[in-house]
């Protein structure tokens, strides 16, 4: 009982802490491209990537002051947004899908290669770029805080703390901005697109903004990722993260503002209460160390996502929130 | 992660040795102890046995002395972290052999880390065969491995082409051939030859369970395209990270064919057991053309691929030809898988680390095309490859993915396909 406990106590930490938070503004960025636009962004995961790179490289590369590695990140997403839509935006929804894959992967190979390595330091990673960050906080970042059960770190609430403050202020402002006339137009260009172009709207410049808009977001997630673990290393930014971002989405609901939120919440806790679960049953002997052992727990944790992915798009796309009419799922 | 290191350095000329295997491979679970570890190999002579490794403390006070054992591997254990000086005997390497650079190294090893060191080595009998051509040699390479990516892309291609979906566990499919394979050759001890054809037969399998229990059924729904595409992504993560359980995070060779020699034919070298996957690659796909083009089914097929409804109002049954498409596609991709594994190891990601290739061909080719997925694969594959002339080894990949946006910028639509314009 004692570990069940415990297990939930390390769950709820999760889908509390900055893993949660990192998720959760990927989600929103997918939600604005995706759920509201009707755009297959499958490259979130480079857009956090440069976020979170733009702060390292600016801080321990460059020596630059932390505000500027913030601006050079969200800078940074804005020119891939920018590469990445010119050509793909004009064409069919598949293309977008493979050419942001492409572009999220080759990155991760380009950050990780040896020619590379003078400024991104290759597989090894940046580190030590978050002092200034961390200075910041108004309490004592040195010392531990006992909250619910589990142990936080100085830093870790701070970065916590301020990464869901965005995440409040990314809500507030989609909420604005799908309410504004703006928000209508994308939501009408997600239903239907040359309906939207006939009434003399560019539907080009409309998706590009919502792209570049998505990707921001997706920076900001990258960099409270990379301030919580207080380093950025490439294989961080595995492209799986985008599909548990893509998973969390839709678990919440899209085109909904809170349904990411709520479903990287969810995600965290469910993911971390299955893989301490299943160690402390592995642990006890409940489930034989030949069956599975403690290392294949970190992959479980992929094949219950893409299982979940599977099952949510087949038995209920909307989600926990959403509204199934405007769940766009439908090619163009 | 040694996999890919030896993929990215495979082509480049150089052989190399291979290092941090470990270290990569098992980041999230460090050792208990420090260890510095290597693989002293040429991608042309494979593993070098029986090298000497002296390892030393920055001091100069001997750690241990190693040799390689018949995988070329070696690890030495050391007392703790910090600098380490790697030195290998160069007298010890087999005729032809020769270090590129320096024949010692020195690490610094982080506290619990494996971490490995690269000694680069490359294998003199390319310089003996005197007419070597380093483009030549790189077009060759391409070639082979363009012909892989286009094995495997058919399948891609033509499935989108008869059911609209974009399949992105298409890499998945290649993974199971090799991974199957492998396990044939090296647990169950049967030759590769029936084992690469068990292997297809277990791909065909995997294809029509894949149509049979998850497509048909969701077409029958009335899914989305895009929803579908999501799935596929759901069904890609959930067999790949399965195949990590199954498999292992590490890379693993056939127990046939491995370490042999280069062969010269003047202006390039290359081994057997590529020769002969260049060959059967050609005759597969050749086969594959002479059915799309000939046979009934074949003809099915392509008058699926160019307009469904009309195929069906004209009589054909058009869930039989999806269905055939998905075990032809899930074959070819299987002996592509076998064939990969057998170049460059088998790993449990190798199909998604694919994958995108194959979208690139596909999409150079023209999406939904047969012969524009052929054509378009051995382009990027020759690309990729000669690419190395002027970029590192092991950014080539990325020069093949931004290929692929280039072409989406130019020519959307692709080299074979028709200029549809949507969106």
């Amino acid at each position: 009982m004692g570990e069940l406990i415990d297990a939930l106590a390390v769950a709820l930490k999760a889908g509390l802490g900055f893993q949660a938070v990192f998720l959760a503004l990927l989600a929103i960025g997918i939600n604005v491209q995706f759920g509201y636009t009707g755009l297959l962004n499958f490259g979130q995961i480079a857009f956090a990537m440069l976020g979170g790179y733009g702060i390292a490289i600016s801080v321990s590369q460059w020596g630059l002051p932390f505000w500027v590695g913030v601006v050079v990140g969200l800078l940074a997403a804005v020119v891939l947004a920018l590469l990445l839509g010119l050509p793909t935006l004009r064409l069919r929804a598949d293309y977008l899908a493979i050419a942001t894959i492409a572009a999220a992967e080759g990155l991760r190979l380009l950050f990780r290669s040896v020619s590379a390595t003078p400024v991104t330091a290759g597989t090894r990673g940046l580190s030590g770029f978050n002092a200034d960050f961390v200075a910041l906080a108004p309490w004592d970042t040195s010392r531990q805080y006992p909250i619910l059960g589990t142990r936080w770190s100085g830093a870790e609430l701070w970065v916590t703390t301020v990464g869901w403050v965005l995440v409040a202020l990314s809500c507030l402002l989609i909420w604005l901005l799908v309410r504004s006339p703006w928000g209508r137009v994308v939501k009408s260009i997600r239903e239907d697109e040359d309906a939207v172009r006939s009434l003399g709207k560019n539907v080009y410049v409309y998706k590009m903004q919502a792209l570049v808009l998505g990707g921001v977001l997706g920076a900001l997630g990258g960099m409270i990722y990379a301030l919580g673990t207080a380093s950025a290393n490439p294989d961080q930014y595995q492209n799986a993260n985008t599909f548990l971002a893509y998973a969390a989405l839709i678990l919440g609901g899209a085109a909904r503002v809170l349904g990411p939120v709520v479903g990287a919440m969810l995600m965290f806790f469910i993911i971390q209460f299955a893989d301490t679960g299943l160690r402390t049953l592995i642990g006890n002997g409940v489930i034989p160390e030949d069956l599975l052992s403690a290392t294949d727990v970190a992959q479980i944790r992929f094949v219950l996502i893409g299982l979940g992915l599977m099952l949510l798009l087949v038995f209920r796309p909307q989600g926990i929130f959403g509204d199934r009419r405007e769940v766009m799922l439908d090619a163009r | 992660m040694l996999l890919r290191l030896l993929l990215l350095t495979l082509l480049g000329g150089l052989a190399l040795t291979l290092a941090p295997g470990t270290a990569a491979a098992q980041t999230e679970e460090p050792t208990a102890t420090e260890q510095v570890s290597g693989t002293l190999r040429t991608n042309v002579s494979g593993p070098v046995e029986g090298v000497e490794v002296v390892v030393t403390t920055a001091d100069g006070t001997e750690v241990d002395t190693v040799e390689t054992d018949e995988n070329g591997q070696w690890a030495v254990p050391v007392p703790g972290p910090g600098q380490y000086t790697v030195t290998i005997n160069a007298e010890d390497l087999p005729e032809g052999v020769v270090l590129t650079g320096e024949n010692s190294r020195t690490v610094t090893v982080d506290a619990g880390r494996n971490q490995g060191v690269i000694i680069a080595l490359s294998d003199g009998s390319r310089e003996a065969g005197g007419g070597t051509v380093r483009w030549i040699q790189l077009l060759v390479e391409g070639l082979r491995f363009g012909l892989l990516i286009a094995m495997a892309a058919v399948g891609l291609s033509l499935i989108f082409g008869t059911t609209g979906l974009t399949n992105f566990a298409h890499g998945e499919l290649v993974t199971i051939g090799a991974i199957a394979a492998w396990f044939i050759n090296v647990q169950g001890g049967v030759p590769l030859i029936p084992a690469a054809l068990i292997a297809m037969v277990i791909g065909a399998g995997v294809g029509a369970l894949n149509e049979l229990a998850i497509w048909r059924p969701l077409r029958r729904r009335g899914t989305g395209l895009v929803a579908a595409l999501v799935i596929s992504i759901g069904l890609s993560l959930l067999l790949r990270y399965l195949y990590q359980i199954i498999f292992g995070g590490g890379s693993e060779a056939y127990a046939d064919y491995r370490g042999q020699r280069a062969v010269d034919y003047g202006p390039f070298t290359m081994t057997n057991a590529d020769l002969a996957s260049i060959v059967i690659a050609l005759v597969v796909l050749l086969l594959v053309a002479v059915m799309l083009q000939r046979t009934k089914i074949g003809k099915a097929m392509r008058a699926v691929a160019d307009n469904r409804d009309l195929a069906a109002s004209s009589g054909i049954n058009v869930n039989r030809v999806i269905l055939v498409v998905w075990m032809m596609g899930g074959a070819l991709a299987a002996l592509g898988g076998v064939l990969l594994g057998l170049s460059d190891e088998v790993q449990w990601d190798m199909g998604f680390r694919l994958l995108l290739l194959m979208f690139a061909g596909v999409t150079l080719g023209g999406l939904g095309t047969a012969y524009g997925a052929l054509v378009g694969s051995v382009v990027v594959g020759v690309f990729v490859q000669m690419s190395t002339l002027v970029i590192p080894n092991d950014v080539k990949y990325v020069g093949g993915l931004l290929l692929l946006i280039v072409i989406l910028i130019v020519r959307p639509q692709g080299i074979l396909g028709s200029r549809v314009r949507v969106g």
